[in-house]
């Protein structure tokens, strides 16, 4: 079988306590060794990666991306968003189920796992918790995860009725799934395509108040506070406001099994950004406010986020050309998450770059329990980035690998290029060398 | 070990974006911001030179060039009054409304707005039931887009209009204007700011001149953030107390059509904010009264003040054609890279 040696390059594994020059054998799609520089054992006959200079770490895992099938193919594919993926570095993402049609049966499931599809890299998908994502009937939990499913939600619907979610994380707490909820209470934002602030009143736009999401976080909270001898896992999607991650701390200091992502765009911009009605600011939830945004820097510093997801949402140039109104939500996001979290958190902000990547790739495996990943010893998955921490450089959004452009971060400037993509021990991207 | 409250470290802030994502044509008006006092003041000027000219004369000014009115919303004032002043310097004008065109099979703004442009249009005058489908329009076809109203965001060329009526009454004589220009006169705005683009335009261009605003009304039609959209601007809810320090109150329709599912008790809306013939009386006797229509008699005003004396609100119908022939003259005569202050 195939065998692939990374050679020279510093590896940086967090979970495994490794930072320093290894050499690093993959081998039929597992780590069979790691030893010092020139030491490796079994190395004979390998193709070599010359990693000098370069930092090798676990692939990063984003758990939640949007592949857009089946039934959106113009938005994006399976094959092209995980291209998109392996260029920004990832080995492995996890699919949000509002398809067409939404995936909610193992059939479904099975489809968008089948060598077919053309994946770069590993997809995990993530079954819809109701019938349809409508919220009313929960569907066979214990059926979608031996089809592969690796979490429920009903992303982009929240689950609305208080006994309809008590009963989705009772069930998925028997069968070991996580609940993700993108917390919204819509009977509040009718109509709304913005962040409630002094420039949704500017602009003329209806808007969002944060306690559309912070009031769906308690009320979930209170749900798993009431099943907590079930040990129910709810993992809040993309949190956006201040009050909703203190919900989420203070939660956590109680002892509940609540855990949060927090999307680059929500780290980084403020519902200032939308400017003049440019619909590549328009996303769900929206940007928020200075403090919103100053939050989420803080929690992520401070340890209480628990994962960096990009919410990875691909339109059609045509379908953003329109009324801010009209326009979907959504922005891109794969290929500039790891840019972004290396130019902010950790050059400006000064995050340890382990602790950085530990966000994109330790703990959202964690999170959806996936053995063997998000992280490199011997027997795990040969998932593994490449790159060069140092290199600066500035993404353009019209090199995309992914169907779509709709990204707020064209022109922006990136810390830390990607050289190399390994999924399983098979090279799924290679970066130019600058 | 997590602290419930973290100590705020400052983070240095991304880079901001721009205020405007192009370069406007410089002859687009979108929004009363857009407008340096200079602007205002040669609109001004211009107004009332047009308003004076010849007809057989000013009709030459912009004769046979092509203006497109595209209006996505019903419209009395407005696009009469937007037409007669094309038509009056001249200019070939056609109407192209949402009701009676491919826009009721679907078709987009963007593929409407290049549709008019290889029609021969020079410039489109937009009424849009979405906040900033003019900054869309403009992007898309880089022709000059007068706003004509979009959603619940501005209508520049009312602000314009109302700013003329004020000046006529409270600054006879006034040509050009200053920072200045309307220091120590109180605006009162009253009813459904919340959805009202005349207010915001008012809230954007009045205080520039020194003019403060008052904003008063229900909660659920005025926010507090309001007071935040700029500077010069402050809520008062007593609407009896806003009176009294007003020189020129502005009365607003609530806009039924916006209202999105909220519940007004009308009765009591009428008690705290009709604009009663007796209370202007006795809170405001010398104030002049405008509204920017369609006005809904015994709602936000009786119609012995609309029909009183202290009514402007035909006069601001009259100034609507004079500063449209200017802003119309400026969108197919301006050069350079002007456009925004």
């Amino acid at each position: 079988m195939t065998a692939l040696v990374i050679r020279g390059g510093h590896l940086i594994d967090p979970a495994a306590g490794v930072d320093g020059l290894k050499d690093i054998l993959l081998k039929d799609g597992r780590v069979a060794e790691i030893a010092a520089p020139g030491k490796l054992k079994q190395a004979n006959g390998a193709e070599v990666l010359d990693a000098t200079g370069l930092m090798v770490a676990p692939g990063l895992i984003d758990m939640h991306v949007h592949l857009r099938e089946p039934g959106q193919g113009y938005k994006e594919t399976i094959a092209s968003g995980t291209a998109a993926a392996a260029a920004g570095g990832f080995t492995a993402v996890a699919a949000m189920p509002n398809t067409v049609p939404v995936n909610d049966s193992a059939e479904i499931t099975r489809w968008m796992l089948a060598p077919e599809r053309g994946a770069a890299i590993r997809v995990f998908p993530i079954a819809a918790a109701t019938r349809g994502s409508k919220g009313e009937a929960i569907n066979d939990y214990a059926a979608l995860k031996s089809a592969g499913a690796v979490a429920v939600t009903d992303d982009g619907h929240p689950i609305l009725k208080d006994n309809i979610m008590r009963e989705t994380l009772a069930a998925a707490a028997r069968v070991g799934l996580t609940v993700i909820q993108h917390a919204e209470d819509t009977r509040l934002t009718q109509g709304a395509s913005m962040n409630l602030g002094p420039m949704s009143f500017k602009l003329g736009l209806r808007g969002m108040p944060a306690e559309a999401e912070s009031g769906m976080v308690e009320r979930d909270i209170r749900l798993v506070t009431e099943l907590r001898d079930a040990r129910a896992h709810l993992h809040v999607a993309h949190t956006s406001t201040a009050a909703a991650l203190a919900a989420v701390r203070q939660a956590r200091r109680s002892g509940l099994r609540v855990t949060c992502e927090v999307a680059p765009h929500h780290f980084l911009l403020t519902d200032e950004h939308v400017g003049f009605y440019d619909t590549h600011y328009k996303m769900n939830p929206p940007l928020r406010s200075a403090a919103d945004r100053d939050a989420m820097i803080e929690g992520i510093l401070d340890g209480v986020v628990d994962a960096i997801a990009t919410d990875h949402a691909p339109h059609a140039v045509h379908e953003k050309e329109v009324e801010f109104e009209n326009a979907p939500n959504g922005i891109t996001g794969l290929e500039t998450a790891l840019g972004l979290s290396l130019r902010w958190l950790h050059k400006e902000w000064k995050m340890p770059l382990g602790r950085v990547l530990s966000l994109l790739s330790a703990q959202p495996a964690a999170l959806l329990g996936l053995k063997g990943r998000g992280t490199l010893t011997v027997g795990s998955f040969a998932d593994v980035v490449v790159f060069d921490p140092k290199a600066e450089w500035t993404y353009r959004a019209r090199e995309t690998k992914s169907k779509s452009r709709n990204t707020p971060f064209d022109g922006w400037a990136m810390q830390g290029k990607v050289r190399w993509t390994i999924s399983e021990g098979k090279v799924a991207y290679t970066g130019k060398v600058s | 070990m997590i602290s419930h409250a973290a100590p705020t470290r400052r983070p240095i802030h991304p880079p901001p974006v721009d205020a405007s994502p192009f370069p406007y044509h410089p002859g687009s008006l979108l929004s009363a911001s857009d407008l340096s006092l200079e602007d205002v003041s040669h609109l001004l000027v211009r107004a009332t030179a047009l308003e004076n000219q010849d007809p057989l004369v000013r009709d030459r000014i912009l004769a046979k060039r092509r203006v497109a009115l595209l209006f996505y919303e019903s419209s009395t004032r407005t696009r009469t009054s937007f037409e007669l002043a094309a038509k009056g310097l001249g200019a070939d004008t056609t109407l192209v409304s949402s009701l009676s065109s491919s826009i009721e099979k679907g078709e987009s703004l963007k593929d409407t707005g290049l549709t008019l442009r290889a029609l021969g249009a020079e410039a489109i005058i937009l009424r849009h039931n979405s906040s900033g489908a003019p900054w869309l329009l403009e992007a898309e076809t880089r022709l000059p887009v007068l706003n004509a109203g979009d959603g619940m965001h501005e209508h520049p060329t009312q602000a314009l209009l109302d700013l003329r009526t004020i000046l006529a009454h409270l600054k006879p004589g006034t040509h050009t204007v200053s920072a200045e220009t309307l220091a120590g006169v109180t605006v009162t705005i009253v009813g459904d700011i919340l959805h009202s683009r005349v207010a915001r335009s008012n809230m954007l261009l009045l205080p520039r001149l020194g003019a403060r605003v008052l904003l008063c009304g229900p909660r659920e039609l005025l926010p507090e953030l309001a007071a935040k959209a700029g500077p010069g601007i402050a809520i008062e809810r007593d609407f009896d107390a806003a009176l009294r320090q007003s020189q020129a109150v502005m009365m607003l329709r609530i806009q039924a059509e916006r209202l999105a599912g909220l519940q007004l008790d009308l009765e009591q809306y009428k008690a705290a904010f009709q604009l009663t013939g007796p209370r202007l009386a006795a809170q405001a006797p010398t104030a002049i009264v405008l509204h920017p229509g369609p006005i809904i008699r015994g709602l936000e005003i009786t119609a012995g003040v609309a029909d009183g004396p202290q009514s402007v609100i035909l006069e601001q119908v009259k100034n609507g054609v004079a500063i449209r022939m200017a802003v119309v003259e400026r969108a197919l005569t301006a050069t350079g890279t002007g456009g925004r202050a």
